[in-house]
This record gives C-alpha cells, structure tokens and sequence, in this order.
C-alpha cells in the first residue's frame, strides 16, 4: 500500500514507518479481539467496520478533499438502508393483490399534476401577470393543491397499513439495492448542494443536520412505506446466509464483498485525487479566489465532490442495513452513523484515503469495545462505593455507562482538531514538480 | 366562535410561546455568530444545561419561592444563569479559545461546537438519566381558563402559569438587550466588534473581554430560554436536537448578526410552526352546510402532522437560503 | 527624545518580507510624511509600527520604551492612534457611537473629547445621530480620524487618509491634519498625494523596495531634483 507515486517529486521516496507501525498496531489490536471475544463476534465486527470505512470514505472526501463538513451522514446512511430494505425484500402479496397500488399510482400521478400546475403558476408572468399577483396565485394555488394531494394519500396510505400493512418489497437482488440507495443519496445530496454550497460552510452544516432529521422522521413515520417502528427484518444477503454455512463463514463472505467494494472505492478515489480533477478540488480548497480567477467552475466541482460523497454514504449505509437484516428508521442516531463518522475521519487523517480507513477500523474498535468496559469500570465503581461507604447506586446503570460514550465522542472530537487537527495520517501535501 | 377561540389557543398563544422561545435562543446564537462568526451548534445544549442546572437547583430548594408565591424554578433561575454563563465562558476558555488562537477556519469551529455538543449531552443523561422531569418540583402549575363574555362560546381561553412567565420574561430579556446594546459602552462596544473586528482592536477594545461578555449574554439568555421551555412542558435531555434547528433558522431568518432579527425570526419560525400544525378544517366547521362536500369532508386539513413539524423550520431555511440569503433584515456575513 | 524612533525594521507576511531595514523618526511635534511607489512598504511601516504585523528584525520604541510585539489595544493605552485606509468606521454604529468606541479604554473623557471633536469636524456634529455607514467619505474620513482623537493619543498613524476623496476634501484635510499637530499630536502618515503632503511635513521618508531611499525634511525632499524625477512625477 505505498502512496508515493512518480508524480510526487517534491516529496521524496521514504519508508512509510508511521504507516506501518499504526497499521500493525491494529492488526494486533483486531487479533486481540479475536482471541477476547470470538471469531463470530470479531467477523461481524470488521464488518461492520468496513461497511463505516466506505462511509469515513465518502465524508473524506467531502470534509477532507473539499473542506466541506456535512453534518448529516445518519440521513444518508439511513436513505441507502430504506432501498436496501425496499428492493430485496419479498414482495407483498395482500399489496399487489389489491386494487390499492392503483389508487397509489393515482395519488402520484395527481401530484405530479399538481405540481406542474403550480410551475405554470409560476410561469404566469409571461402571460402579462403582474408579478405580485403571480406569487400570490402561485403560493395560494400551491397551497390549496398541496392539501388535496396530501389528504388523498393519507387516505391511500391508512388503508395500505389497514390491509396490508406495507407495500413491501421488490425481492430484487441485494446490489440493486445498494445502487439505488447510493443514487437515491446522491439525489437528495444535489438538492442540499445546490441550495448551500456557494453560502458559508456553516450553512451546509446546519442544512445536512436538518435533512437527516427529516430524512428519519419520514421513514420512521411513513409506517406503510417503511412499516416504521415496527422494522422490517430479515434482510436478504447478497452472500449466503448464516443458516446455510454458519456465522463466522457467513460473515467472512460478507466481509470479502464488502473488502472488495472499498478496494474498488479505494483505488479510484486514489486514482481521482492524483487526477487534474483532484488537483482542481484540493485547489478550491486551498484558495478559493485563486482558484475561481483562474476560471475554475467552483460550484460545479464543489456539487461534484458533495454528490459523490454522498454516494459513498448511501452505498455504505446500504451494506450495513443488509448485513444487520434489519430495517430500523429508529436505530438511525446521530451520534453512531454522523459523529461516529466524523471522528473515524478527523481522527484518521482527512483527504488520506488510507488514514481515513485506519481512523474507520481503529475508531470502530475503539467504540464497539468501550460499551463493555464502561460498564464493567461502573459496576467496579459501584462495588467499591458500596463496600466503602454504602453508597445506593442508580438503578438504570447500564444506560447510563452507554451515555458516557456519548461524551467520549464529543470529547475526542475537540481534543483531535485541537492537538491533531491533520489527523494521526496527515494527507500528504504534494509539490507538483 | 368556539372554533376561533381554539385557534386562539392552538395558533396565537402555542405560536408565542413557540416563538418566544426560539427568539431567545436564536439571539443568543446570532450574537455568538456576529463576534466569533462561527454557528455555535452547541447553543442548543447550553440551554438545555440551563434548564438542568434550575432541575438540580429546585430539587435542591423545592420552597425557595413558596414565600413569594412563584415556583421555586423561577427564583432559582438568576442563579442557574449565572452557572451556566461560566459554564459558556469555561467551554469557550478550554475548547474554542485555543482553536482561534490558531485561526482555524469557522467550519473547524463549527466542528469543535458539535464535540462540545456531545460532550454536554453526555454529561447531562449521565447525570439526570434519559427520561423527562417536571421542573414544577414543589409547586402547582396554575391553569387559567377565561371564558369570553360573549354569546354561545363555550371553549374558554387557555393560558398556563408559566406561559405568563414567559411573556413577561421575554419582553422583558428583548427591552434588557436593548438597553445593552445601545446604551452600555460594552453593548456597544460588542456592536462595533460585530462591525469590524480589526477597527474594534484599533481602537482600544479588549477583544477578549468583548468575547467572554457575548458568552455571559448567550449562556445567561441560554438558560432562561431552556427554563422557560422545560417549565411550560418538562425538561428531557435530548431537548436540543429538535431545538437546534428551528434556533439556527431563526437566526438566519432574522439575518445572522441581527440581534433583534433573530427575535423577529424566532417568532415567524414559532408561528410557522403552529400555523403547519393546525388542522384548518376547524376553523370550516362553522360553514359546513355551505361549503361543496369535498372540502366539507376533508378531515384533516393540517398541512404537516406533528411528528413533521422539524419539516417546517427546515422549509423556512432553505426557502430562505435560495431566495434571500441575508435573512429579512440584511445580517452581515454569508 | 523623539516620540517614534525605529531603527531597521525588518517584517511582512507569512514569512515574506516586505520590509528590509526601514529606520523612521520623529519627534513629538512633528508630522512626518512616508511616500514612495506602491509596494514599497509604505503602509505595511504603518502595521508594523501599530503591532499589526511581526517585526522579524530591528527596533521600534515610543518615547523611548521599546514597543514591538505589543497589541494594538496596549499601544493604544499608550498613545498611539490608528486610522486605517479601508474601512475604518463602523457602518452600522452613529457617528457618535463610533467616536465613543475611540475612547472605549478613557471612558471618563468621552463628553469632553466629543465636544472638543465635534468642534474640530462641525460636520459631524448635525450627523452624529446618523450610521455612519450613511456618510460620504469624506466624511468617514472625519469620522475615523475622530474615532482615533477620542482616545487623546500623543501620536497619530494615519494611512492614506486622502485617499479616493475629491482635492476639495484632501485639501481639507491636509488642513486638519496641521491643526491636530498643532494641537500637540505627533503625526505619522504614509500618502499617495506626495507632493501635497510632502508641503506639509516637517520629516519627509520615501520609501522604495522596503528600504530608506531619501530621509529629509518634506521641504528639502520637494526641492530634491532626483526625488522629484524618480518618486514625484517630474
């Protein structure tokens, strides 16, 4: 895995030893595990973890590459989980069976229409309407027919959970899935780019924060979609199923495809930065004047990265949904699919591809390890008040030790941008000679 | 007219309270943007600190007000205020202090807000547990009901005790900050550093005190914002994420580094919010007889359901971001 | 003892220099004028001098106390007043606010000072009610020249003060600039209009490629054929 390449002129050809010596240390540190806890256990684990390297993946190059920080992961993570679910699961007979995906297919088709008569509305300017009276018209309109078309599908919608509970799947294979949740990210990730990539950085922040939110609340509540809190499980596998070959088996075939599909992301996300185009990203970054007086199209190349970034997270938020075999909107945290992502990268290095999956596979370690021994260290803690000083621990205990991962997070997060803010891999600064 | 008295109490009053909450905190977020200009994502949990740290103070003094006749929350508040200013300046000296010392880019700052974020939450579940409490430890919650003095209403105009509160507590934070900002040489002084951070320091202003007064402002307005909202439902924990958003859209609505836009905004997120929420078909009741059978059929004419409403502040902000970046009344720095 | 003495001076940017070796004194009653082609470090002397900028090498002392690597804000405590070229008001504070801010660390002065600077620039005084975001620049050109008179400074850096105004107003000025020295202000000023402000310097510094070319007094230096032919036009 050696990254110095021809192009690299200025900076000379050395031993990479940091690399090296982080990466042994985790290979020691996930052989550990296996002789702790299982290989059952640690294989599903590093899956897990490779399906957050290709999400760490996705926001380094969104935060790393371009510097822009979104805030809202969980959001995309959960649109790739929604298709993954959607497209491989059976299809629902008492669904298709009735007249009701007619009546669904009407509600669409009226909202479309509902939505180009209000674009005419818009329009209505050409036609010699004042503009004042067109806003109103087309505000007033917008209104009216928003609230016809949402009450029909609420009517839609409460008898497919009556009779049939929820429209189902496709029974498609698995990668379908994954590729239509990585557009579906994508899509939803050009509307947001769109809208606040040329503002201030905070603005894409705030807006991701909110999407992901949005993004949850509809598939939490969407119950005929989504059968929402009730979840939707199993998933199907895109690898053969631990009731035919076992656990650990199972899980190391999942682990290859998911191996694969980060040396294939790896490779042409290496290949991308060392491209013109990368040189041009990392160019916005740097200076954005500069770049833009030289006739750069800043917003085009910002909307690219932001969209493909969020690709990756829909594709690993995908590959998670289906290993788990559960579709769970609520399981959906800021804390485990945003920040947990975040510290994978600023940790891990930002813009370095290879020290954005060290920081993924060491943080994951770090997290799926520490909810054990947290409690472990509060039941100590409570066993040595208790026999010192009688002191009646509170009862909720275990949830309460979860809630200090929660301020490990936050506190490693301040400590890496203040003492590491390049991460333990810095991305290399490269000299074009 | 029992219809428009339920909208009274659905629209007008929920929209105040909504909005006077929202205006508090947005200020609170606008000035921490127009000194330090980076979006303070932790102002949300700051308040919910607040609100915690008046839990912890009236479980501790549960008859502090009984000789006063207000809930001990409300006596206790000044104090909680003052506690969770030092814990704003204390965030600032230990976690953004270091980073601007550095000039990092405000994004970085941004980033460093949401650790601060998680960290607060942390410690708050740790210590008060994930469930919701009353912050009416001792005291009853006064409910009045005024019926109207008119013919065939029925439904009367309902308003709680802490609502009161909160209006007087508003109107008398907005008038404070008035005061401050255009009277005191420190208020002042923060208004000039907003203007030009370079000209402030040319001109003798300690732009270190300017910045520990904004975070006394912010944590102080934080905590009677957190109280407030804890005292007229309960406190929970996790009270900020659905309060970081509607703040932040406030805060651009208003324009960013307008205090008082941020109040303007805080009120048109609050009532945007009830005004979503609220089933229209209510107010078409009276008219049944004369209405087509469509629209007199039409249960629910509500535009977004409750479990929707984080929709609407979200609409607000980016309807606002596309079409007039600089919020209602120009802010400053986009 | 002069009031500024500073002995090769060396700094600039992010480890640019800009400035190889500048010497510059002048006394306490005095106006000293710094000219010279753009790029020259004219207003980076200025910076350097307010503590705007790292000195890498040399010596800046005020009445004869070593200054450099003071901030703005303790220089101002000092004595020393700064008027910056580009934005040096406050937009959306009154004229009155902004001279209030000038004496934001003498608060006692501020009613005092105000009269003395509203009867200095009488424009001001019928607009102190008005944002001076508002103000013509000429106008803002008072505004922040009386902004760094409110703190009662022994020594005023001014950078470009004329710049972008009309010669009615630059006359104005100049003229203003003579009364302020007049009233017991040292004056440094770096100006583009050198051959005006040259007429009024008592200690004329032109300045080429961060270094000293000619150092005299402003009449001698107008008089000079070769600073004439190479930094006057002619």
């Amino acid at each position: 895995m050696d990254k110095t390449r021809p192009d690299t002129v200025a900076a000379p050809r050395r031993f990479p030893l940091r690399e090296v010596v982080l990466f042994a240390a985790l290979l020691l540190a996930v052989l550990g595990v296996y002789a702790v806890m299982g290989a059952a256990y640690s294989t599903r684990m590093l899956v897990e973890a490779a399906c957050y390297a290709i999400l760490a993946l996705g926001l380094t190059i969104q935060w790393g590459y371009a510097g822009q920080f979104n805030a809202g992961v969980m959001g995309f993570v959960a649109l790739g989980g929604f298709c993954a679910m959607t497209f491989s699961v059976p299809v629902n007979e008492a669904f298709w069976g009735s007249e009701l995906p007619g009546e669904l297919g009407r509600v669409l088709l009226t909202m479309v229409a509902a939505a180009l008569v209000v674009f005419g509305a818009t329009r209505l300017d050409r036609l010699g309407v004042p503009k004042a009276l067109r806003t109103l018209i087309a505000v007033v309109l917008a209104m009216v027919l928003y609230l016809v078309v949402i009450n029909a599908l609420r009517d839609v919608t409460d008898q497919i959970e009556a009779r049939a509970g929820f429209i189902g799947g496709l029974g498609l294979p698995v990668g379908v899935g994954w590729i239509v949740g990585g557009a579906l990210a994508g899509g939803v990730g050009y509307f947001i780019g769109r809208v606040c990539l040329g503002l201030r950085s905070d603005y894409l922040a705030i807006a991701t924060l909110g999407i992901a939110e949005i993004i949850k609340a509809f598939l939490k509540n969407s119950d005929w979609l989504t059968r929402g809190t009730a979840t939707v499980s199993p998933l199907p596998w895109p690898v053969p199923a631990p009731a035919e070959v076992g656990f650990t088996l199972a899980r190391a075939l999942y682990l290859s495809v998911t191996a694969v599909m980060i040396a294939v992301i790896f490779f042409l996300l290496t290949r991308a930065y060392y491209a013109p185009w990368g040189r041009m990203i990392r160019a916005i970054r740097d200076n954005e004047v500069s770049a833009a007086a030289m006739g750069k199209d800043i917003n085009r190349r910002r909307l690219e990265i932001f969209v493909l970034g969020c690709i990756l997270m829909g594709i690993g938020g995908a590959a998670l949904a289906s290993f788990n075999s559960l579709f769970d909107p609520q399981g959906y945290l800021p804390l485990n699919h945003t920040f947990l992502v975040l510290v994978m990268v600023i940790l891990g290095g930002p813009g370095n591809n290879l020290g954005t999956l060290f920081g993924a596979v060491t943080v994951y370690i770090i997290w799926i390890m520490s909810g054990p021994i947290a409690l472990y260290l509060m039941e100590l803690a409570v066993t040595l008040g208790q026999a010192s000083f009688g002191w009646e621990a509170p009862t909720n205990l275990d949830s309460r030790a979860l809630q200090a991962r929660v301020f490990v997070i936050g506190l490693l997060i301040t400590l890496v941008l203040r003492f590491a803010p390049k991460g333990l891999l810095p991305e290399k600064v490269i000299h074009h000679g | 007219m029992n219809e428009l008295v339920f909208f009274l109490n659905n629209v007008v009053i929920a929209g105040s309270v909504t909005g006077s909450i929202y205006a508090i905190g947005a200020v609170g977020v606008t000035l921490v943007f127009s000194i330090m200009r980076f979006a303070h994502f932790a102002h949300a949990d700051i308040m919910t600190f607040g609100a915690f740290m008046v839990m912890l103070l009236a479980t501790a003094f549960p008859t502090a007000g009984a000789a006063i006749g207000v809930p001990a929350a409300l006596v206790l508040l000044p104090v909680a205020m003052a506690l969770t200013a030092a814990l704003a300046v204390g965030i600032d000296r230990a976690f953004y202090k270091p980073l601007r010392a550095h000039g990092v880019k405000p994004i970085v700052m941004v980033i460093a807000s949401l650790g601060v974020t998680l960290m607060l939450q942390g410690l708050i579940r740790l210590f008060s547990g994930t469930g919701g409490q009353s912050l009416y430890v001792d005291d009853r919650k006064e409910i009045f009901r005024l019926t109207l003095p008119l013919e065939g209403v029925r439904v009367p105009v309902v308003i709680t005790e802490p609502q009161l509160y909160l209006f007087v507590l508003t109107i008398a934070c907005v008038v404070g900050l008035h005061l401050f900002l255009s009277r005191s040489r420190l208020g002042k002084a923060m208004r000039a550093m907003s203007d030009n951070p370079d000209l402030a320091q040319a001109s003798g202003i300690n732009t270190h005190t300017i910045v520990a007064v904004t975070w006394v402002i912010a944590g102080g307005l934080a905590a009677i914002a957190g109280t407030l909202l804890s005292l007229d439902v309960t406190f929970k924990p996790d009270l900020s994420f659905f309060l970081l958003l509607p703040i932040f859209a406030a805060a651009i609505v208003g324009g960013v580094g307008h205090p008082f836009g941020a109040i303007a905004g805080g009120f048109v997120v609050g009532f945007a919010e009830t005004l979503a929420v609220f089933n229209w078909g209510v107010l078409l009741r009276p008219f049944r007889d004369s209405l087509p059978e469509w629209l007199a059929g039409a249960g629910n004419l509500a535009f977004v359901g409750t479990e929707y409403k984080i929709v609407v502040p979200f609409f607000i902000l980016v309807a606002i971001l596309v079409w007039r970046p600089t919020g209602i009344f120009k802010g400053k720095v986009i | 003892m002069p009031i500024l003495d500073a002995r090769d001076v060396h700094g600039g940017y992010g480890g640019m220099n800009i400035l190889n070796g500048v010497d510059m004194a002048i006394e306490a009653d005095e106006v000293g004028v710094i000219v010279g082609p753009n790029g020259a470090g004219k207003s980076t002397m200025l910076k350097a001098i307010f503590g705007l900028l790292h000195v890498s090498q040399g010596e800046i002392r005020l009445r004869g106390e070593p200054i450099h690597n003071l901030s703005p804000h303790q220089l101002v405590q000092r004595g020393m007043g700064f008027v910056p070229q580009e934005h040096n008001v406050f937009p959306s504070l009154t004229v009155q606010e902004n001279l209030e801010m000038g004496a934001f660390l003498k608060p006692a002065n501020v009613g005092r000072m105000l009269g003395q600077v509203f009867a200095f620039f009488p424009p001001l005084k019928d607009k102190r009610r008005q944002p001076a975001g508002e103000l013509s620049g000429g106008q803002r050109q008072m505004v922040a020249m009386g902004r760094a008179l409110m703190a009662e400074p022994s020594l005023l850096l001014l950078d470009e003060p004329t710049a972008g105004l009309s010669p009615r107003y630059m006359n104005d000025i100049f003229a203003r600039v003579r009364e302020i020295n007049a009233a017991g202000v040292g004056i440094l000023m770096v100006e583009q209009n050198a051959r005006q402000a040259l007429a009024i310097a008592d200690k004329g510094f032109v300045l080429a490629a961060g270094q000293n070319r000619f150092t005299d007094t402003g009449a001698a230096l107008l008089a000079d054929p070769d600073v004439a032919k190479s930094f006057l036009g002619g």
